[in-house]
């Protein structure tokens, strides 16, 4: 993997992947309100881009990944099909979980994604338990695990955490922290100093990043990922940044404070951040209005394929379940 | 055709499965000392430390990190020690191992044994004592099972570690020391039922340690003259039907068993399944299961819980009208 940071190429990579993710969930927030065809809840990462894109850039295919229920820039990332992945959305043959899961669930097992999750915090002991079986195998790759701030507040933060650290296994868990628990702010509901200083005190060396920033984010994760190719303990990074839309793409988000969310976006929009750093760097705007109305076609013709997709032959409810007493043989 | 306990049996099992597929592997708390039963013993010494793997007492992390082991390729032996305990895993078992399959649509397996120690055992008191195998039958996703004997303890966990479901396996704490032959030769099919005795005048069905009552209660009666047949399910989900039901169509009268509360136990799930098919009783159905109250204790009062042979002889002959 080449060094990031200094490097056009590089950085203009962060910015295809920030705006290809934005498109993508711009136009499944259309598919939702718009279109109707979008009928569980999704969670936008509109403005957390950074981070999905910075880390991914270092992860290799066989490489783990596990996320949120808010994962689709996770999951795009780490080179998920997004026609696959709007299928899913749409609950739509083809979809990576064959309609059956849902943005909450996304996955793609053959890019290493082992999926999305709509418990809160869950995938932490899960992550640590790939990680595990990984070191027992004696493979070589790496686990990822992203979730939000809210999860430091699980018992899984713990348990999970404290697991890879006695067990050393070779595992980056990334807390994506938006600040925001839902509607409730995180710091208005969690005790001592941060996650970073509790992850230290179970043993992980911790980074804190600014996580509306993809060159540092790419830096640091890098510098991480290095060290856990080689050997290393399992490490923590705390990726600070913030969400541009409400919870879920229903939610307006009205109980920030007033202002709160116009004063981020202008100020911190990481792709506008990507954007100003390219500049710097010579690029011409025009490069730039491309990438961006390139990402935007992908995304337009994504939403036209997956909702020209049928949905899933109805046999399909009772499918993979179990092998023995399964569904499909006996269901009462 | 070895004399064995039924702990040695499904150790037996576990060390042979290990041997034969290096990528089975144990994980709980103390497991190197044998964990707290010797279900373990020597099993650390002979695979080491990676294998046989002591955790911190995490049961959330010991369920969902063996989740995440098996998802990429591990087939994970999962100790909660005491069922009990296991309740602090729900969310992993419930929430993620039954489901992820489904979820990801066929993308992910869970090869795991997930042993949870049930039942009364000596003033366990309250959290140490429960049955709750209807809860399990009750998630789809998942594969229940209650050995009763050291033969299908032995081939019921070969089973288990042989099947790429997640299986709850239900061991019962009071019958560790119960000795029989095994046949190392021997499979069973998970599903299939075991009948443990025949019989023609009234059909008890139960599993776990009340299967054991049974039989006994079945020699009692028969020295009263009356002829039970004994059906051990062995396993809850999926539970063979056919058996119940042929079994009831020759007797025509029916006694369900176990050590679980009985209001919402499995047991009610047979007695619904023979009334849906229309067999046509002669008598009464008679439904044994713990009262619904909490195990305590005093021994007297720890008693106040217990199916007991009598109860199922009793009960056997209520369905005679005797
Ligand atoms: C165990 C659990 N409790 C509550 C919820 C409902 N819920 C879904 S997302 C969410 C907020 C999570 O906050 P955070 O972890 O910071 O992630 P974010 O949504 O900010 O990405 C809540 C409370 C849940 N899904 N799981
Ligand atoms: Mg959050």
């Amino acid at each position: 993997m080449p060094e990031t940071g200094h490097n056009t190429q590089n950085a203009r990579q962060l910015l295809v992947m920030m705006e290809r993710i934005r498109a993508f969930e711009e136009h499944a927030i259309l598919a939702a309100e718009r279109d109707k065809l979008v009928l569980g809840a999704i969670h936008p990462s509109i403005g957390q881009e950074a981070c999905a894109a910075g880390v991914m850039t270092h992860l290799k295919r066989a490489d783990i990944l596990l996320s949120t229920h808010r994962g689709h820039g996770h999951t795009l990332a780490k080179g998920a099909d997004p026609l696959a992945m709007m299928r899913e959305l749409l609950g739509r043959t083809g979809g990576c979980c064959g309609g059956k899961g849902g943005s909450m669930h996304i996955a793609d097992f053959g890019v290493g994604m082992l999926g999305a999750n709509g418990v809160v915090g869950a995938n932490i002991t899960i992550a640590a338990g790939a990680a595990h079986g990984i070191k027992i195998l004696g493979q070589d790759h790496i686990v990822v695990d992203i979730f939000g701030d809210g999860a430091a507040n699980r018992g899984p933060f713990l348990e999970g955490i404290n697991w890879a650290s006695v067990f050393d296994l070779p595992i980056l868990f990334i807390c994506e922290d938006n600040q925001y628990s839902a509607t409730t702010r995180t710091s208005s509901v969690t005790g001592g100093p941060g996650v970073a200083a509790r992850a230290e005190a179970l043993g992980l060396r911790a980074t804190v990043v600014d996580g509306n920033d993809a060159e540092a984010v790419a830096q640091v994760s890098g510098e991480i990922v290095a060290r856990l190719r080689g050997g290393g303990g399992p490490e923590f990074l705390h990726a600070v940044t913030y969400r541009h839309t409400g919870h879920t793409s229903f939610d307006p988000g009205a109980y920030r404070p007033e202002g709160e969310a116009d004063k981020e976006i202008a100020a911190n929009d990481p792709i506008a951040r990507q954007r100003a750093v390219l500049l710097a760097m010579g690029l011409g705007q025009d490069v730039l209005d491309a990438i961006h109305s390139e990402a935007q076609a992908e995304m337009e013709q994504v939403l036209a394929d997956a909702a020209a997709t049928p949905f899933p032959p109805d046999e399909a409810a009772f499918a993979d379940v179990q092998d023995i007493g399964s569904p499909m043989q006996e269901a009462y | 055709m070895v004399k064995m306990t039924y702990v040695e049996a499904s150790r037996l099992a576990v060390q042979e499965a290990m041997t034969a597929d290096e990528t089975v592997w144990c994980v709980g708390e103390d497991l190197g000392r044998g964990s707290v039963f010797g279900q373990y013993l020597g099993l650390q010494a002979e695979f080491g430390k990676d294998r046989v793997v002591d955790t911190p007492i995490s049961e959330a992390a010991i369920m969902g990190a063996a989740f995440g082991a098996a998802m990429v390729g591990t087939r994970p032996i999962v100790e909660m020690r005491f069922s009990d305990f296991a309740l602090c895993a729900t969310d992993e078992l419930v929430n993620q191992i039954a489901k992820a399959r489904f979820m990801f649509g066929g993308q992910s397996r869970a090869p795991m044994v997930i042993r949870k120690p049930i039942g009364l055992w000596r003033s366990s008191a309250a959290q140490h004592s429960q049955s709750l195998e209807s809860w399990y039958v009750h998630i789809p996703g998942l594969v229940v099972l209650c050995p009763s004997t050291p033969q299908d303890n032995y081939s019921m966990m070969k089973a288990a570690i042989a099947c790429d479901d997640p299986v709850v396996y239900l061991e019962h704490k009071n019958i560790w020391g119960l000795e029989g032959e095994v046949d190392t030769s021997l499979e069973v099919e998970i599903g299939a039922a075991s009948r443990r005795r025949e019989g023609d005048d009234v059909t008890i069905v139960s599993w776990s340690n009340t299967a054991n009552l049974s039989v006994e209660a079945a020699e009692t009666l028969a020295g009263q003259g009356i002829s039970a047949e004994v059906i051990d399910l062995r396993a809850l989900w999926p539970w063979d039907k056919q058996m119940v039901l042929d079994s009831v169509r020759k007797t025509g009268r029916l006694v369900v068993a176990h050590e679980a509360v009985a209001v919402g136990g499995f047991g009610a799930e047979v007695v619904a399944t023979v009334a849906e098919h229309g067999e046509a009783l002669k008598g009464p159905v008679r439904r044994l299961g713990a009262p619904r109250s909490l195990v305590a204790y005093a021994p007297n009062l720890e008693d106040k819980m217990r199916v007991t042979v009598d109860m199922i002889v009793t009960a056997a002959k209520e369905t005679l009208g005797k």
